[in-house]
């Protein structure tokens, strides 16, 4: 321990006394003018309007007060039973991750890990091409028909089905990182499987299952596209109803109040969240070269792993892959649709997309919605970058002015999408009608990973790969040519990629301040899903799996640029 | 008494403990000396019920211990890691295993106490296992495996991870201890001089076989195979064949570094390949002499290790010159 301290020092010592990697006060302070000018215009000051709106003696009626006590109520139930649930699936799954070896793993790994990246409106096409109504377990099994979408159940399964992962990978992690002795110490003082688990793992794991349900219990209470999608309005969360106070039951004041609530709270919980991860430096003995990962021996182990491998693999395949194959197959008539039907295979909801249709959802052809959205996650990636780079400049080698700076950076990230829609409404209602907004409102999701992304790969270049360089003979544009840009190639690439799939993804404040005429995909997907029609809904499926695709596409694009441990929170 | 019966385990398909049968008495101290990936880890953890062996089995008292679950065996293990619980201080720790075992109280109150006593931690109980150094958390994880009284205390390279003089402040302690409780123990390490100085038998451990079992002085006089000389560092082991028998019932063997007369036990014939020790200590009255070029002499406190161009090495009580050729009466032993 002694000396691992020593070298440290050194190595800070070294750091410190090399060339100072480009900053003084004054450039530091031009660094963060144009991020911080943007996150004053963009997140601060619609910010302060929901506060103005909030804090008028006209929105404290009560029934003002008795709604949201009930929604906030109801966002609560809804996501501990979710985090619950999730707890059920994903405690076994981090038990089998962290204990077997088996052929396949790192593929099933990887499959669990897929949905927390797609978003919200190909999760609920998934779903309801699945289980749904007019879903494939509906077609084959017409007489086993039950109610999936619309109730509390579709709800609590799509949360479970995104946020797994994230008890595999915190519990998990800690679960392989516990030192194999202390069970055999454990065991030969004379404790049982069950003290062993009692007095020694679970004390250990703790912190770890206190901060993976703490994070899975903030994305399902800010939950938006799974519960307005597969839900329905008659499941009022929060986020819901700050919707439905936005566009359909129009009162902005309640609706500010609501999202002013959803701050708390997220906030709350965040805080207790960075408590819970800060005191969870538990400090685990060296690691040995003793593992504890084992292929199944047992009998009892084989079936535990394969039964449960097999529960994983269908939960997260089935989904997805229902999906491709309903937007491929005819299963009912189009809306209006008489005469000879062909039932069966067919591409026509994709050829469709490109038709302009009288009495059809849109005005304009549907696949304007593909243009659309690629057109705003390439202003997104622009934008963010550009305001993202300086920022992580500045943070890369922090001072007290960065220190404060920092969790400012992050606080978008606290406050829902749909609260994001209804500041710029409130702010910028003037400019609703310019598609200019939307890129802002991505860009204002998007920033936080950016920055996250890009700061640690600025940090990570050691002054002495620098040094070794120059001491080689490189002059400095040299060092910045070979060295520096190589490497932030890869991270500017991962972050371009993060911000491109949130953009592609972001349903919440999209749906808000979107206007009709240039839809995104996934606008497009829920204004076809809300449609009747056979031809509306295989619209739908076509459209979700085009994104599915591209989503998929750029998770392994960052897969492969992704410098590991960055971009993680 | 402990007793292991003929114990065959393979890993990853390949065979790692062949046949491995041996007893330790009451109050015996038996050392497992050997190589890492020698298997010695491993037959530790067979004998505290970890792992089962493919077969074979062990008893103690001359019960077959084969279906005794590890928390029953009341086997004491100790880790050169410590395996010290991270979320329990100094008195959990050593209370640990008495907690299992539903004891009173005041009975843990008294023997945490006992323990911590024994290895001088009085007064540590409330400190944070994390927060001690790597021998004060030996000490504790020591005090444990001792608060239960075991029946049996197993050591898996217990100062490995600790510097020299501690490790041998630790040593003298740790005998004193073991003698003092008559506690029987196996202690598994890869260093020669810890398993001599606390060992009343060693058994060596190679390829998965016990090849050498016996007292540290036998074993020292004695190494009888060329790994055990090699593995002790006993002197250079060379190569050689048997050219003829003497008259006086020795034999002459030939090897790169001349002709040596041996005295030995064993039985061979013309043309035989075997392997000699040549001990580096110079002996007056030996016939066999070796020579050779110094190429390097290093101080040694009360002597000088030289090392020759034809890479022998011996000890001299006073420092040759580089360059300098020079002879040596030395003692030459017969391996197998």
């Amino acid at each position: 321990m002694e000396t691992g301290k020593q070298v440290n020092t050194n190595k800070n010592v070294v750091l410190s006394t090399g060339v100072p990697v480009y900053l003084s006060t004054s450039s530091r302070v031009l660094l963060w003018l144009l991020p911080l000018s943007f996150l004053l215009v963009a997140f601060f000051y619609p910010l302060s309007r929901i506060l103005a709106l909030t804090f008028d003696l006209k929105t404290f009626t009560s029934s003002n007060l008795f709604l949201a006590f009930r929604v906030l109520l109801f966002t609560f139930y809804q996501a501990t039973l979710s985090t619950l649930l999730t707890l059920l699936l994903g405690l076994p799954s981090a038990y089998l991750f962290a204990h077997y070896n088996f052929r396949g793993k790192s593929l099933l790994r990887a499959l669990t890990a897929v949905p927390f990246m797609l978003p919200t409106v190909v999760v609920a096409a998934g779903f309801s091409a699945l289980l749904g109504p007019r879903g494939l377990i509906h077609h084959l099994f017409p007489l086993s028909s039950f109610p999936f979408i619309g109730t509390l159940w579709a709800i609590l399964i799509a949360h479970v089905f995104y946020n797994t992962t994230i008890i595999i990978r915190v519990v998990g992690n800690a679960l392989s990182s516990l030192d194999p002795k202390l069970e055999a110490a454990a065991r030969s003082l004379g404790a049982d499987s069950f003290h062993v688990w009692w007095n020694v793992i679970l004390p250990l794991l703790r912190p770890s299952l206190l901060a993976s349900s703490l994070l899975v219990f903030l994305f399902d209470f800010t939950s938006f596209g799974v519960i307005l999608l597969l839900g329905g309005s008659q499941f009022a969360t929060l986020e819901l109803e700050i919707y439905l106070r936005v566009l359909k039951l129009p009162n902005l004041s309640l609706a500010a109040l609501l999202s002013v609530i959803q701050l708390l709270c997220t906030l709350i919980i965040s805080l207790i969240y960075s408590r819970v991860v800060s005191r969870s430096t538990v400090q685990t003995a060296p690691r040995s070269a003793e593992s504890n990962i084992h292929k199944p021996k047992t009998l009892r182990e084989r079936i535990f792993l394969i039964s449960f491998a097999l529960l994983l693999a269908s939960f997260f395949l089935l989904p997805l892959s229902s999906l491709p194959i309903r937007s491929l197959f005819r299963l009912e008539a189009d809306r209006g649709q008489r005469g000879e039907i062909q039932y069966g295979f067919t591409t026509d909801y994709y050829t469709e997309l490109f038709v302009n249709r009288r009495g059809s959802v849109f005005y304009v052809p549907p696949i304007r919605a593909t243009i659309n959205s690629l057109a705003y996650a390439a202003a997104t990636v622009l934008l963010s970058l550009l305001l993202g780079f300086p920022a992580a400049l500045a943070l890369a080698k922090p001072t007290h002015l960065e220190k404060i700076l920092d969790p400012l950076i992050i606080l978008p990230l606290g406050s829902s999408a749909v609260m994001l829609g209804l500041g710029f409404i409130i702010s910028f209602g003037a400019w609703l009608t310019s598609p200019l907004l939307v890129p802002f409102a991505h860009t204002l999701v998007a920033l936080p990973f950016v920055i996250r992304t890009l700061q640690p790969a600025i940090a990570s270049i050691p002054q002495r790969l620098r040094q070794a360089a120059s001491s080689l003979g490189a002059s400095p544009v040299e060092v910045w040519k070979n060295i520096d840009l190589p490497i932030l190639r890869r991270a500017t690439l991962t972050a371009g990629i993060f911000a491109f799939t949130i953009s592609l993804g972001e349903f919440g404040a999209t749906l808000l301040i979107s206007r009709p005429e240039y839809p995104t995909i996934p606008v497009a997907i829920e204004r076809f899903l809300s449609q009747p029609g056979g031809l509306n809904y295989g619209q739908a499926m076509a459209m979700a799996t085009i994104l599915m695709l591209l989503t998929l596409v750029s998770i392994l694009l960052i897969e492969k640029f992704r410098i590991p441990g960055s971009g993680e929170f | 008494m402990l007793e292991v019966h003929h114990i065959f385990k393979t890993y990853e398909g390949k065979p790692l403990l062949k046949d491995i049968s041996f007893k330790v008495d009451t109050g015996e101290t038996i050392c497992l000396l050997g190589a890492s990936g020698s298997g010695k880890s491993t037959l530790l953890r067979i004998i505290a019920g970890l792992e089962d062996p493919d077969s074979g089995f062990v008893s103690f008292n001359g019960i077959d211990l084969t279906s005794t679950p590890p928390h029953l065996r009341d086997f004491g293990l100790v880790f050169q890691d410590y395996a010290l619980f991270p979320h329990l201080n100094v008195r959990e720790n050593v209370a640990f295993g008495l907690k299992m075992r539903r004891l009173p109280q005041d009975e843990i109150t008294q023997r945490v106490a006992n323990s911590l006593e024994t290895v001088n931690l009085s007064g540590f109980e409330n400190r944070q296992v994390t927060d001690l150094s790597g021998g004060e958390q030996q000490r504790v994880a020591l005090a444990r495996a001792l608060a239960t009284r075991p029946r049996l205390l197993m050591f898996d390279e217990p100062l490995g991870a600790l510097d020299r003089t501690l490790r041998e402040g630790l040593l003298n302690e740790l005998r004193t201890i073991l003698h003092q409780t008559n506690i029987p123990a196996i202690y598994v390490t890869h260093d020669q001089e810890e398993a001599f100085a606390i060992a009343d038998r060693v058994l060596i451990l190679h390829d998965g076989e016990i090849i050498r079992e016996g007292t540290p002085a036998d074993v020292w006089a004695h190494p009888e195979a060329a790994f055990v000389a090699e593995f002790l560092g006993l002197g250079n082991v060379i190569e050689g064949k048997v050219i003829e028998k003497t008259t006086k019932g020795e034999w002459k063997v030939e090897s790169g570094f001349g002709v040596f007369v041996v005295h030995c036990n064993h039985k061979h014939s013309k043309g035989d390949n075997v392997h000699l020790l040549v001990r580096p200590l110079s002996a007056e009255q030996e016939p066999n002499i070796i020579w050779g070029i110094v190429t390097d002499v290093i101080f040694q406190q009360d002597r000088f290790k030289v090392t020759l161009d034809n890479g022998l090495y011996v000890y001299l009580p006073q420092a040759p010159k580089v360059e300098e050729k020079i002879e040596v009466r030395v003692k030459v032993e017969c391996l197998i």
